[in-house]
């Protein structure tokens, strides 16, 4: 079972709520998804909004977890995840720092800085990082409760772009490691399990489909293939066949003086 | 009259303005799942009615909203 500090899910998939046409859909999603826990973010009250995201999310079975989505430095990420606790009386935060607008990559610098100060708080920090092995690690050591790299840039669905540092972020982890952002569809969501990933937060890979309940089904049992499909033991891949029938004891079924009057 | 700027437009909210007041200014629906920064510092839940803002200070009411990945 997926322990995230020190607290056990039945499910590895975690559900981001952004990009849902509405309420509704997202709740039909979220259950089908199977997910305990939800990402939200936090933003300005907005007095003609209809429906409360938490109650509808709360209904469905699910947790929020709310993220520091949208904070450029340390400073505001630090104050967006105490406004958070103080609004939903959580202290875990997926930890988000980004860069830039265009790639939304992860600030390293800042998002390090970050991690520090909310663990230092008592926060249960699940950051947001780039697929850096090394920066993985540090995350690690200012005591993150797991490290969430990036498949390829949030929204993209371009996959998962560097499989190799996955795998060595994988390899030497002592948290949980969560695949964030870049999932596209069902596949990638197997890959990363098959990579070893504890878990895949996604959300625009569901939230954007044609039918998002059938996505979120869909993404379900991604996960599940490529979490048992890696405890199974995979084969190694060859350069060349290999016959799965036996090779003795195969009929002669063309005979010889035929053969020979067969060839030009 | 003390002017504010509450969630980023600037406010007239008479003359002694709490947080609990800039709260129901802002249009919080109720005040589950509401947090508030008063210039960048939050002001917890149990402060609101006591806290005064002052004129020319920055108020930020937020709540939970759909996002993430």
């Amino acid at each position: 079972m997926l322990e995230i500090a020190g607290r056990p899910f039945e499910s590895r998939l975690i559900l981001g709520t952004g990009g849902f046409r509405n309420l509704q859909v997202m709740a039909d999603a979220a259950r089908e998804s199977g997910a305990e826990l939800a990402t939200v973010a936090m933003r300005r009250v907005d007095p003609t909004a209809r429906g409360s995201l938490v109650e509808v999310l709360e209904e469905a079975g699910l947790e929020v977890l709310p993220n520091t989505a949208g904070c450029f430095t340390a400073r505001e990420a630090v104050t967006t995840a105490k406004l958070a606790r103080d609004a939903l009386g959580t202290d875990w935060v997926k930890l988000e720092v980004i860069g830039d607008d265009r790639t939304l990559l992860p600030d390293p610098a800042e998002l390090l800085t970050a991690a520090e100060q909310l663990v230092a708080d008592g926060f249960t920090v699940l950051p947001y990082t780039n697929d850096d092995p090394i920066l993985a690690r540090r995350l690690e050591d200012v005591g993150c409760a797991a490290v969430m790299p990036l498949g390829s840039p949030i929204g993209s669905g371009m996959g998962i772009n560097n499989a190799y540092n996955l795998r060595l972020i994988v390899e030497r982890a002592r948290v949980p490691v969560i695949l964030d952002a870049g999932v596209g569809t069902a596949s990638d969501a197997a890959l990363a399990m098959e990579l070893g990933c504890d878990a895949v937060l996604l959300a625009s890979a569901i939230s954007r489909a044609a039918d998002p309940p059938a996505m979120a089904r869909a993404m379900r049992k991604a996960v599940e293939a490529g979490y048992e499909a890696r405890r199974a033991g995979r084969i190694p891949r060859r350069q060349y066949a290999q016959a799965s029938s036996p090779e003795d004891g195969i009929a002669e079924l063309e005979p010889e003086a035929q053969r020979a009057s067969s060839t030009p | 009259m003390t002017v504010i700027t509450l969630n980023g437009e600037a406010r007239e909210l008479g003359d002694r303005v709490t947080i609990e007041a800039a709260v129901h200014a802002a249009g919080a629906p109720d005040a589950r799942g509401v947090a508030v920064a008063l210039d960048g510092e939050v002001v917890p839940r149990g402060e609101w009615a006591t806290t005064e803002v002052r004129d020319g200070q920055q108020v930020e009411v937020l709540h939970a909203v759909q996002g993430g990945a």
